[in-house]
This record gives C-alpha cells, structure tokens and sequence, in this order.
C-alpha cells in the first residue's frame, strides 16, 4: 500500500502526543509483566547451567534432588523431540544441551518443584559429571589454526574451502573495482578494530508460566517480543502440533531484539508435561547474561580512500562476527550496512560468522550495524582529519540518495540522509564552542527497516468506540500510535480506541516485534483495517439511506452522501450505526492480513561531545544530539524516546559495557554490577531533532525508527573521546583502563 | 535460618559465640541480604543488632570526638550538619555508598566488617584515625579501623565478637579530610581505586597527615610514606609528586574485570594528589 500524497497534511490525531494507554498500569504496579502470571497448583522450574565453557556431559544425576520434599518433574534433552533439523535443531540444542555443554551456563537439565525455594535447593542436589575441553571465546582465535572446533560439519556451503571449520557462514558483496579506487585517491587508510559483545540489559528477566497436558493442548503466558514464534518454536520442540499451543504475550519489560528468540518456554513445557502441572520459569539476571543472547563480538578491518576534495574512491571491509555456539551472528547485516550512508563507486565488504563458546547471540537492535558504523566512521574520520576536511561536508558530498547504488545492490528509493546531514549541519551543537579537555565526534548509520507477516483486527463496540487487536507486542507505545492511526482513519477520538496485543489464537500469525517493523507493519495493517471497518459502516448507511454504497463517504467520523446527487441526508455517526449495528447485519469487524514489502530504510545522523580525564582515562559525554528521519512521526514523544534510547545504549555499548570471560572461559560479570550498563547521571539530556522524509511504502508515509538510534553512537562517540583525547581509539569499550593505556602509548612515542 | 532480635550487644555477642553454623550480623543488610540471595552465604543465625538501644544514635562527645551507633546509616550521616563539618571526608565517603536506598540502610560498621578491599567508608575512616569498640566472649576492647580487615572477606574479629559504635577522634583546630574514589561510572559502582587524606594545617604548613588507599591491596592500606611527603610541606608541587609516587609504591593490586594492576597504580596517585588539595583546602577553612 503506497504513500498517500494526500493524507500527509491536515492530520488531526497522527503527529500529536496524547498518553499512552499502558501509562497508569505501569505507573501504578497494575501492569502484568512475565513473571506476574500465577496458576492454581503451579510448580517453579529451575535450570541447571553449565559452569564450563565447552564440556562434555558424561552423566546426570538427579536422584538425591528427585527425592528431596516438593520435587516433581526433572526434565533433559530426552524429553524433548528428536529429529529436528536447520534452526529449530540449533533453538533446542540452545534451549537444553545434548552431549556437550558449549558455553558457560549452557542449560543441561532443569527440575520443577513445590516453591522456588524447593527448586533452587534440588538443583543444587544434582550433579553433573563432566569432561572439560578445550575451549575458545575469542572471535579471532576461534577462527586461527588449531582453535577448538565447536561442531564439526556446521558450516554452510557458502564458506570457502580452508577455513578453519569455526567459520560457519560467508558473506560478499559490492561492486566496481577497489584497487583501481585505491589507486585514485590521494589518500588511503586502512586500520582494524574490535568491539565486544553486549547484552541488551532489559530491566526484565525472561518469564514465563505454562501448561501442557497429556492431551498435548497448553498454553503459555510469557514475556515475548513475538508470541507466534514463541508457539511455532515450542510446537516444534516439544513435537506438538502449532495450533495445540495458545501463547499469550504479558507486558514486556524491554526486549531490544533479546525477547525474539526462545529460551525457557519449551523448558516450562517440557516440565509440566511431565508434573501435570503448570509450571512457572523466571530467570534471574545472572542466566539472562550467561544464557540469553548478547550481541556478537567483532574483529573488522577497514580500508578507504579519498581524494583531496572528499570524494570517497572507494572502500573495502572485512568484518569477523562471533555469535557464540551457534551459526547466525549477523555479519551479512553488518557488511551491508557498513557503507550504506555512501554512493561509492568501487565497494567490497567481506563477513565471517565465526562459532566460539559463548551464548547464542540474538538480535540486539540493528543487529550488526553499529559495529560496521564504529569502523568504517572511525575511517572516515581519520581521513577527514588528516585531509583537513569538514566532517559533515563530506559526508554530504559522498552521501547516498534517491537513484544511487547502494553499495550492497539496489537502487535507493526515497531516503532521507541528506536531509539528516543538513539538519546536523544547521543544528547549533555542531558549531558550538568545546572547553579544553572536550571533542567532538559525529557519524551517520543505517538501518534496513522491516515489514513481514501481519494481522490486524478492528471490533466495532456498540457505543461506536472500537477495539483493536494488533498481534505485535508493545515494546516501545506502540499500543498509542495503533490507536492514533485507527482514530484518524475513522475520525474519532484517540481515547475510543483501545489496542490490545492479542494472543495466538485470536488473530493469524504476526512476526516478532523486530526489524523496527511494529509501527510501520502493524501501523499499515491498522490504517487497512479502519479502511475495511469504514466500507462496512458506510454499507449501513447506505441501505439505511437506500443508496448505492459507492454513493456514500466517511468524513469526521461519520458516514455522509459523497455528493449533492447522493441525496440529501444528515450525516450518519459512527455511534449511531455501532448502535444498531445488532439489527442491520451484526456486528461490523474491519481487517487486514498481509506481508507489508515497503518498510523505508532509515538514516541517521548524530553529534556528540565528549570529554576525557587525560589523568585517568575517564570519560564523559556531555553533550549529545541525535537526527534521525522517521518518515513521519506518528506519537513524536515516543519517536524522540527510541532516539534517547539508541544513543543512551550506544553510550554504554562505545564506553563500559562489554562480556569478560576468564581464561577457564566462564563469564565473569555475569551481574549489573561489572556489567556496566550507564545509569541516569552517566547520560547528558539528548537531544532529538526528527527528520521526515516519507517513506514511499506506507499511507502516512512512517519509517521504523527503533534500530537506527543505535547505529551512530559507537562511531560518533569514539570519535569525540579520540578528538578529545588526542589518540585514535581502536577498541570499545573505551573503559578508561584502556583510554588510559592508549594515552601511555601514545606518550612513549 | 534462625533470626535473632537481642536487646543489647552482651546478647548478641553471646548468641554469635555459641552458635556453630554461619553466623552473620544484621546492620542494614544491603551486604548480608544480597550474599543470601545471590546464594554467597546462606547464615544459619542471622543476629540483627537494630533493635539495640543507642545503635542508631551519632554522639559528639565533650572532648570533641564522635560516637557513631553501629546501625547509624549513611542518610543518617549526611543530615548530621555537625558531622559533617568536622569529619567530611567520612561523611562523603559513606555518602558515596550506593542508591538512595542503599543510604538507608548501609552503615559504617557493616562496610568495614563485610571485609571488602574496596569499601569505601574504610579508607575514610583510617586516614581518620577511627576506631570501632567491640563486644565479645572477652568483655569489650577498642579497635582501630586499620587493623580490623585482615584480607579479602576476613576481619580481626574473634567469634563473637561484634562492633557497638565507630569513634573519631578529635577533628581538632586546621584540620581537613577528603575520600575521592575511582569508578568508570559516576555512581553505583564499587572503586576501581579510592583513597583518603587527613591533615592537620598550621598555616599553609602541613604538620599532620594520614593517607589511606583502598582496593589496590587485599585491605585497605595506611600509607606511611605518603603522610611523610606532606608532612612540613605546604602541598607544593614537589610534595604532591612525593606523594604521588608513595601512593604508587604502596599499591599491591591485581588484575581483574575492574582494572589493570597499571591502571590501579596510575590512578592510585592521581587520587592522592586530588584528595590532598581537597582536604588542604577544607584544613585551610575553605568549604
Ligand atoms: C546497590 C548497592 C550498592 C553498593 N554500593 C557500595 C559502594 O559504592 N561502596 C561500598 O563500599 N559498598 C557498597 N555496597 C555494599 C554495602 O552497601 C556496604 O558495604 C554497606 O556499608 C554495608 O553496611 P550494612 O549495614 O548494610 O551491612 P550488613 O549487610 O548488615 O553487614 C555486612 C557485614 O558486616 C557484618 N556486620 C554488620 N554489622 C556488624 C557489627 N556491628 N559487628 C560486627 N559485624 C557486623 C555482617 O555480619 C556482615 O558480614 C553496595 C551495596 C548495594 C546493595
């Protein structure tokens, strides 16, 4: 469905800030979250992890904790289904271990007991016999000769020959001629760099509460970014059939792409299948660092030339992601987003998925762009400086836009980078004075943006209020903009329309909330189905007036004759057909099913000020501005929200947070208070400037906005913190051990 | 898990001696409390000493010295004007503590005897020339701060021993204190490095000095040769340089997810030269 010209002005509800409608539950405690879900006769799971990076099980024995007081079901990989293949094999090998422990809190067998109490003392009464092995965690080891191999055979068939099998996927891509571009700059850097994994640090633990009977129906209540998948994945586990399961999505205490993947769900099952009861999961934060997905690791090389005048003649990048013990770190993503921002002429990227005894990694928010953005505007940043170039001028003058390549293939549509670069230039934090000690960095980012499988369902009440079932868990207000969107198209208030995430069994399969996909898919979806609800309004009114339904409009909320040749009747309100909806047809429902191809891509541009101690390598951002082209802004407080939030985690991500594994390969700070995620006075107040170049594939023009917050910061802030520190840094997290360190270095000559 | 309430430390002192699991005493908790659910220690006697008359108490004493209640809270502290007048150095170091809700509940006691190298109050307290009186099987003794930790999670403590009251001493005329600490975040945190100085100033000269780093060693250090170098200077720049490098030379630390043994050292005497003119300007009358 195409951008509508015509509905892009005159909006009288889409582009306001009215409250969102989950305000007061959670303000007031009343919201249930995860792990607020309680049944009759329900037992508490508790799973037993691996406290070795890479061991194989030689033994289980849960005798002693089988006979302790309130002990019910202990359940292993044997109690799940067997014969699975591709991903859902790898989800159930995640999920509960067969032979081998790969990584540190690797789950291998799990009991379910009276209280949670009861649980913790029975697990603690198992033991698990061992043989350790070899192990390896970092990603450029793990691809080096002689790197312990974690699985045999697990590499695809686009790896090339002689590659250490820890490399399970390649990606290449690009076009032109790089050496030719190189030979045509005046100037060419190529430098490497390194970033650790981090985790997406939602304030809530993975939660669930589920049942299965030995009739093979459940149910399961969880905290999810996407239900259906949480169904299907379960189904598959537990060799179910899809439709025997109905899960329920409670409310989510963050997710950032962490809450897309399965981990305890089919543990819960598996359980209650067993007890004959329901059993409720709720994950401390140790297991959600130890055992949910941080983002992948990187090792990357970057190598660009540029002329005298700016022009970029061409680039190349190598980037090596480790995703822990299993294939999917996202380093296609990070190769294509890597030079997205620029019209090159002569571009190769090169990715590596490499295997290491780490977590699963998942999804974190752009996964696998603000790495490539870290590296490549590190360049672009060096190049700058030492060209003596305007940061922001160049980056204009190799900017993509409408009808350039994009350097990973297609031809762009309308975007809105320039526009973001422009309105950097013209904020008053690019030109404003810096005090000795501070520096400042900016970069741009990309993000692709998502539509996938979706389905909306609008419910006319008889009181011409409506209710909507939207099946994409709210994770950022979007329950607000639905219902914004839905009282425009229908001319009502925005208080008569309440959303709500519908379970599995009320609506047809709706993808996670990822991809930033929610505002744009489920917005298109909501906008359709207040478009099919007004077509059946206008259908009552037809017959009532005795006219042709073409011959009938939809103005303010009611249904009125489309001209002077319709007739002459008063305009007919929504209340007034809800009212009598009963005897003219039955009850009016609008819906929309479909799988939205046009999500717009999303550019970003941000300014950041940094400061260092040079006596002790701390730093500090002080200032911070984030510009970013949402297409259109449907609730511009939640959209100015996912612009804080992007950078407030980029902040983390560029200075203190980071996995540190010992040298026996355990996790060492598995805990808030080593992993350093940045609290309220680490933050300067960021600034939002929001761009709106509409996005051709929706109605009102709407670009996702979550992911592409978080693209700039690494980059930008490492390039304030080198501008201030007077050093290139090469590593994140630019903890201040290692600022410190590269300050000495420097010093020494 | 047995929970005891006493009335008095001779009570409390007596339960903790003739109890043979893990014992712990309860002062606010915020250590005690987290160890139990984080599965670290699990106390079969949890001897809670709040409802001991006088704990909650902060005494100026006739001669000028304190007397700070062993469940005296950091919040309780920092609204002590007085205290905080004499002995600020202290006072922002416990203030350093945790959240807001932590400040509620966390005592000076309870820091120093958890054993952490890196409790904040600790170096405070020794630069301060603090003390603690103890309860015991024994009858009662009076401690100074410094030698209570012994080690990383160890105390000179006996069994059964358990600590009434800190005291400081006398602030005295001219005299300053100052803790600073580092931590890669501006708050809740544990120190990468911290350190505290008190002085005493006869004019811009410096006649008496104590220096206390914590979490570059298992305990936290009085340093000697750090108060040499100021003593009979006026913190000029030779002396913050001498002062500077014993700092550096007293520190012992590791390796670990917090800090590099390097970064320790370094920062350890960027600290003690920032604490120094800190404390000089407070000795000096400066607020
Ligand atoms: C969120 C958070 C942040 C924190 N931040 C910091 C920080 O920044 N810096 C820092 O140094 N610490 C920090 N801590 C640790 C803790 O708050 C402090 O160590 C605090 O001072 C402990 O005091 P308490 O009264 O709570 O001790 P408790 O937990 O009650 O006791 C601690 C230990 O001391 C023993 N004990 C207590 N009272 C006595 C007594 N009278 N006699 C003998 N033994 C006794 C107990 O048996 C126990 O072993 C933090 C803790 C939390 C939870």
């Amino acid at each position: 469905m195409a951008f509508d010209e015509t509905k892009t002005e005159g909006f009288k509800v889409v582009g306001t800030r009215p409250n969102r409608p989950d305000g007061i539950d959670k303000v007031t405690g009343r919201a249930r979250f995860g792990a607020d879900a309680t049944a009759p006769g329900m037992l508490h799971g508790v799973i037993v992890r691996s406290p070795h990076a890479h061991a194989r099980i030689l033994k289980i024995d849960t005798s002693e904790a089988e006979a302790m007081k309130g002990v019910h079901a202990v359940v292993t990989r044997a109690d799940f289904a067997t014969g699975l293949t591709g991903e859902n094999w790898n989800i159930l090998e995640n999920v509960m271990a067969g032979e081998t422990a790969l990584y540190d809190g690797h789950a291998v067998v799990a009991i379910a007991a009276t209280s949670s109490l009861a649980a913790r003392d029975a697990a603690k009464a198992i033991v698990v016999d061992y043989e350790v092995l070899p192990h390896v965690t970092d990603v450029d080891k793990a691809m080096a000769e002689g790197a312990p191999v974690i699985r045999e055979g697990a590499a695809d068939k686009s790896v090339p020959a002689g590659l250490h099998p820890n490399v399970v996927r390649y990606h290449e891509s690009g076009h032109g001629d790089v050496e030719t571009g190189f030979a045509e700059a005046d100037l060419v850097i190529e430098d490497s760099f390194r970033t650790e994994a981090t985790h997406q640090g939602y304030i809530e633990p993975h939660a669930c509460l589920a049942q299965l009977g030995n009739d093979g129906r459940g149910e399961i209540w969880c905290c999810t970014q996407g239900h259906w998948n949480v169904q299907k994945v379960c189904a598959a586990l537990l060799g179910i059939e899809t439709s025997k399961l109905r899960v329920t999505a409670s409310e989510i205490g963050g997710g950032f792409g962490g809450k897309t993947a399965v981990f305890i769900e089919p543990v819960a099952l598996a359980l209650s299948l067993k007890a004959n009861r329901p059993v409720k999961i709720v994950m401390t934060r140790s297991e959600c660092f130890r055992a949910t997905g941080p983002t992948s690791s990187t090792s990357m090389d970057v190598k660009i030339g540029m002329k005298k005048d700016g022009t970029i003649t061409a680039a190349k990048g190598v980037f090596r992601l480790q995703g822990g013990a299993f294939p999917g770190a996202p380093m296609e993503f990070t190769a294509m987003c890597a030079f997205a921002p620029y019209n090159l002429a002569n571009v190769s990227q090169i990715g590596f998925d490499v295997m290491s005894n780490r977590p699963k990694q998942a999804a974190y928010r752009a996964p696998g762009s603000p790495m490539a953005a870290f590296a490549v505007e590190s360049v672009i940043d060096e190049l700058c400086e030492q060209l003596g170039l305007d940061r922001i001028e160049t980056r204009l003058k190799n900017a993509s836009k409408e009808g350039t390549k994009a350097s990973f293939g297609p031809t762009w549509d309308r975007i809105g980078l320039v526009e973001c670069l422009e309105a950097a230039k013209a904020h008053p934090h690019y030109t404003a004075p810096l005090k000795p000690g501070q520096g400042r960095g900016i970069s741009c980012g990309f993000w692709f943006n998502h539509g996938g499988e979706t389905a909306v369902q609008m419910a006319l009440s008889e009181d011409g209020t409506v209710q909507l079932s939207v099946g994409t868990p709210d994770i950022g207000g979007s329950r607000a903009s639905m219902a914004q969107m839905a009282a425009e198209e229908l001319g009502i208030p925005y208080e008569n329309v309440r959303t709500t995430i519908a379970d599995t069994a009320t609506l047809g399969y709706n993808e996670i909330s990822h991809g930033s996909r929610v505002t744009y898919a489920s917005g298109l979806a909501t906008i359709e189905a207040a478009r099919d609800t007004i077509r059946k309004l206008c259908k009552r009114a037809a017959a009532k007036w005795g006219i042709d339904e073409e011959a009938v409009s939809w103005v303010d909320g009611c249904a009125v004759p489309s001209g002077p040749n319709a007739g002459d009747f008063d305009p007919l309100p929504i209340a007034r057909i809800a009212k009598s909806m009963g005897r003219t047809g039955g009850p009016i429902v609008g819906h929309y099913e479909a799988t939205p191809e046009g999500a717009g891509v999303s550019f970003a541009t941000h300014i950041v000020d940094a400061e260092v101690d040079p006596e002790t390598g701390s730093t500090r951002v002080v200032r911070y501005t984030v510009v970013q082209d949402a297409g259109k802004a449907i609730h511009p407080t939640y959209v100015e929200g996912q612009y804080q939030g992007g950078a407030a985690q980029g902040i983390g991500w560029a200075l203190n947070e980071e996995y540190i594994y010992g040298a026996d390969g355990r996790l060492q700070n598995a805990g808030f208070l080593d992993y350093r995620i940045p609290v309220a006075s680490d933050l300067p107040m960021i600034d939002t400037v929001i761009v709106e170049v509409p996005n051709p594939g929706h109605p009102y023009g709407v670009r996702g906005v979550g992911e592409t917050s978080i693209c700039p910061p690494l980059a930008a802030i490492a390039n304030a913190v080198s501008a201030a520190a007077g050093v290139r840094l090469h590593e994140l997290p630019m903890s201040p051990p290692r600022i410190l360190a590269a300050l000495e270095k420097q010093a020494a000559g | 898990m047995r929970y005891h309430t006493p009335e008095n430390f001779e009570d409390a002192s007596a339960i903790a001696a003739g109890a043979d699991g893990v014992t712990r005493f309860l002062a606010g908790g915020t250590d005690v409390l987290v160890q139990l659910r984080s599965d670290m220690v699990t106390p079969d006697d949890l001897i809670d000493i709040k409802h001991i008359a006088g704990v909650h108490d902060i005494t100026p004493l006739r001669d000028g010295s304190w007397r700070i209640g062993a469940a005296v809270t950091g919040a309780e502290m920092s609204e002590n004007a007085l205290l905080g007048q004499a002995w600020p150095g202290v006072v922002e170091a416990m203030d350093l503590i945790g959240s807001t809700q932590v400040q509620g509940r966390a005592t000076l006691a309870g820091n120093l005897c958890n054993g952490s190298p890196a409790a904040d109050s600790v170096p405070a307290m020794i630069a301060a020339g603090a003390t603690v009186s103890v309860i015991g099987p024994d009858g009662s003794r009076e401690i100074a701060v410094a030698d209570v930790p012994t080690g990383p999670g160890k105390t000179a403590l006996k069994k059964g021993e358990v600590v009434t009251a800190v005291n400081l001493p006398p602030r005295g005329h001219g005299g300053g204190d100052a803790y600073l600490r580092f931590i890669p975040r501006t708050e809740m945190d544990i120190a990468v490095v911290g350190c505290a100085v008190s002085l005493t100033r006869d004019g811009d000269t410096i006649t008496a000095a104590r220096v206390s780093l914590g979490a570059v060693a298992p305990t936290a250090l009085l340093v000697e040769d750090a108060a040499k170098a100021l003593i009979g200077s006026a913190l000029d720049d030779a002396a913050l340089e001498a002062l500077a490098k014993a700092a550096e030379a007293a520190c012992k630390p590791i390796d670990d997810k917090r800090g590099t043994i390097r970064f320790r050292t370094h920062v350890a005497g960027v600290l003690a030269k920032r604490a120094a003119r800190i404390a000089y300007d407070r000795a000096g009358g400066a607020k």
